[in-house]
């Protein structure tokens, strides 16, 4: 009985270790440059990987009316279908925080990039890429951040200085770690 | 006055206040409760099915190809939240009754879906994990190819960052169910391949520290992660309680972090970019992100915190009168284990111990039960968890006072149920 018992033991260690000697498959394929390029569409802070083109902010005023209005109301105020995008100036310290694209988003590629993957609702990547950018223009002129005559491009765009930037308090160093 | 004695014998003196038992009173009480059924008479008759319920009478129905509850059941369903314009149908939420549920693992058809642009339907032989940015060798993974590697398998819960964020933002209680209130939660069994072995074919740079995650679906959700975690209990799930993981849930394939907020458990994965700082996606600014009194923002608070809610009795189940009651409920915590679950009956004043019941797993849903004689009068239930981890749930108050005001992400405070003389069940702030 103690000697089976031992067997058994001694079986399942020696299993244990051979399973973790047998190195896992490698069953990935190369991913090509072209690949590669057609599905990293992720737009970080500095900009890298902002293609070609630009907006203003008046091509970016007839943009929005025509395909994003109608969710998120004639002057971005937002419906119950669409967020509102703008306003809220200097309330987050405030008893009523109004968190909008205007007074909370800290980076202006972060709008880019959610509106050419995933905008408007019902057709997205659909925008041509100056598109993106007027209407990208278009929502940060309505609170002054940038000036209503100006241009976006993969040069300027990420040079935009949201207004609450420095707003936040990376939490990631507080969490528990294996 | 003579039953209430029997009743102490069976189940013991309370040891905390409204009648709290304690929980070893389990097994005595079910051994000692067996005895009191009554064995039935058989009919005497003819032929024997005179006294038969009529199931035995005729054969029932034919075999399904893929089975479905009961009928008698129907009710058991997600909760969509009612009167929604147009665009929030796909761009929101449908909850899981836990108030219906026992145990701890969610059904696949009743676990909640968070979408940000409806479930795409992707053909598996089409879809490719791609994984790039800071590696040896950028790589391609078919579903095929995925499907060759070890497998493990592990039960964790998922919660929204969002859960339970109407009880946040509502200055009174919302007087809703259980599933209404804190549905955005549930658990399965997940089967798929460790992430860590797929980094690891691909090669990451020491120096990547996140790892961007982005889903193939109208939305192309995408999440910032930090590679300690891609690279510690990560998984590309394949599987979800047994059969390929559901549309809803990223068929053909998700990333679950377990304990992680559930935005950041991508599906309908598609690729994951190695990188030296996060990408900063809307997902993980605009949303997800913790107000604070001052105006700064908390971000990457990724890890949900310990909490647990009595079920059983909760808003709509309610009392059938006074006597010998179950408490049961669930608790989880994205740190680790559930150490322990304190009951109140009194709103808080004095505590009993429930009994958790096993498996009692990391980062996965734990059910928790505590006997409780109710003598009909008003009574408050409270439920708190701590975890293996020594983190507590806060209170109502303590939790509401760290945040910005109407702030609804990951909120985790004590959920407390009033119970009335008539046996109705409400939601209260305590």
């Amino acid at each position: 009985m103690f000697r089976a018992a031992l067997i058994a033991c001694f079986t399942l260690v020696a299993g244990g270790a051979l399973a973790a000697d047998i190195a896992p498959p490698k069953l990935g394929r190369p991913a090509t440059p072209d690949e590669i390029a057609k599905a990293d569409i992720s737009i970080p802070p500095d900009g890298k990987g902002l293609p070609a083109g630009s907006g203003s902010v008046a091509q970016g005023a007839q943009v929005f009316a025509a395909k994003c209005s109608v969710c998120h109301g004639a002057n971005a105020e937002g419906t119950p279908n669409g967020d509102r995008l703008v306003g809220g100036m200097g309330t987050l310290a405030s008893a009523n925080p109004v968190k909008t694209v205007s007074s909370y988003w800290p980076y202006a590629t972060t709008l880019f990039d959610y509106i050419r993957r995933a905008m408007p609702l019902t057709n997205p990547q659909s925008l041509q890429n100056d598109e993106a950018y007027a209407v990208v223009a278009y929502i940060l002129s309505i609170d002054n951040i940038v000036p209503k005559d100006a241009v976006l491009d993969a040069q300027s765009l990420p040079k935009v200085q949201m207004p609450n930037r420095n707003g936040f308090i990376n939490w990631e160093p507080r969490l528990i770690k294996p | 006055m003579g039953k209430k004695q029997d009743l102490t014998e069976l189940f013991g003196e309370p040891v905390a206040g409204n009648g709290l038992l304690h929980r070893r009173f389990f097994l005595q009480s079910s051994a000692a409760l067996a005895g009191a059924a009554a064995a039935a008479t058989p009919a005497l008759a003819e032929s024997i099915g005179s006294g038969s319920p009529p199931t035995m009478l005729k054969p029932g129905a034919q075999f399904n190809a893929y089975g479905m509850p009961s009928h008698w059941r129907e009710n058991i369903k997600r909760i969509l939240a009612t009167n929604v314009p147009p665009a929030r149908e796909v761009t929101g939420s449908i909850r899981t009754p836990l108030q219906y549920l026992e145990g701890t693992i969610t059904p696949a058809g009743l676990h909640y879906v968070r979408n940000h642009n409806g479930t795409p339907d992707i053909d598996p032989s089409k879809h490719e994990l791609l994984i790039h940015g800071m590696v040896r060798q950028p790589s391609i993974f078919t579903v095929d190819a995925l499907m060759r590697y070890p497998m493990r398998t592990e039960i964790h819960f998922m919660e929204c960052a969002g859960n339970s964020g109407g009880i946040a933002g509502a200055a009174t209680p919302q007087q809703q169910t259980a599933g209404d209130l804190h549905g955005l939660l549930s658990c399965s069994e997940w089967t798929g391949v460790k992430l860590s072995t797929l980094l690891d074919e691909a090669g990451v740079d020491p120096r990547a520290t996140w790892m961007l995650a982005e889903g193939a679906d109208a939305a192309g959700m995408s999440r910032s992660v930090p590679v300690w975690k891609a690279m510690d209990d990560a998984m590309i799930a394949l599987y979800q309680n047994g059969e390929p993981i559901r549309p809803e849930q990223g068929f053909p394939m998700r990333l679950l972090l377990p304990g992680f907020e559930g935005n950041t458990n991508v599906k309908w994965l598609r690729r994951l970019k190695l990188l030296d700082s996060p990408m900063y996606t809307k997902d993980e600014t605009s949303r997800y992100t913790e107000l604070l009194p001052d105006g700064k923002a908390r971000e990457f608070m990724l890890q949900m915190e310990p909490k647990s809610v009595i079920l059983k009795p909760s808003f709509s189940v309610d009392m059938q009168g006074p006597g010998y009651y179950e408490i049961s409920g669930v608790a989880w915590s994205g740190l680790g284990r559930v150490r322990k679950v304190d009951i109140s009956a009194d709103g808080g004043k004095t505590w009993a111990e429930a009994a958790l019941t096993n498996p009692v797993l990391p980062k996965a849903l734990t059910r928790f039960r505590l006997p409780w004689m109710w003598n009909g009068g008003p009574a408050v239930l409270m439920s708190r968890t701590t975890d293996e981890k020594g983190r507590v749930q806060p209170t109502h108050s303590e939790w509401l006072a760290q945040y910005a005001p109407r702030q609804n992400f990951h909120f985790n405070a004590i959920q407390s149920w009033a119970i009335g003389a008539n046996g109705k069940v409400s939601n209260v702030y305590v």
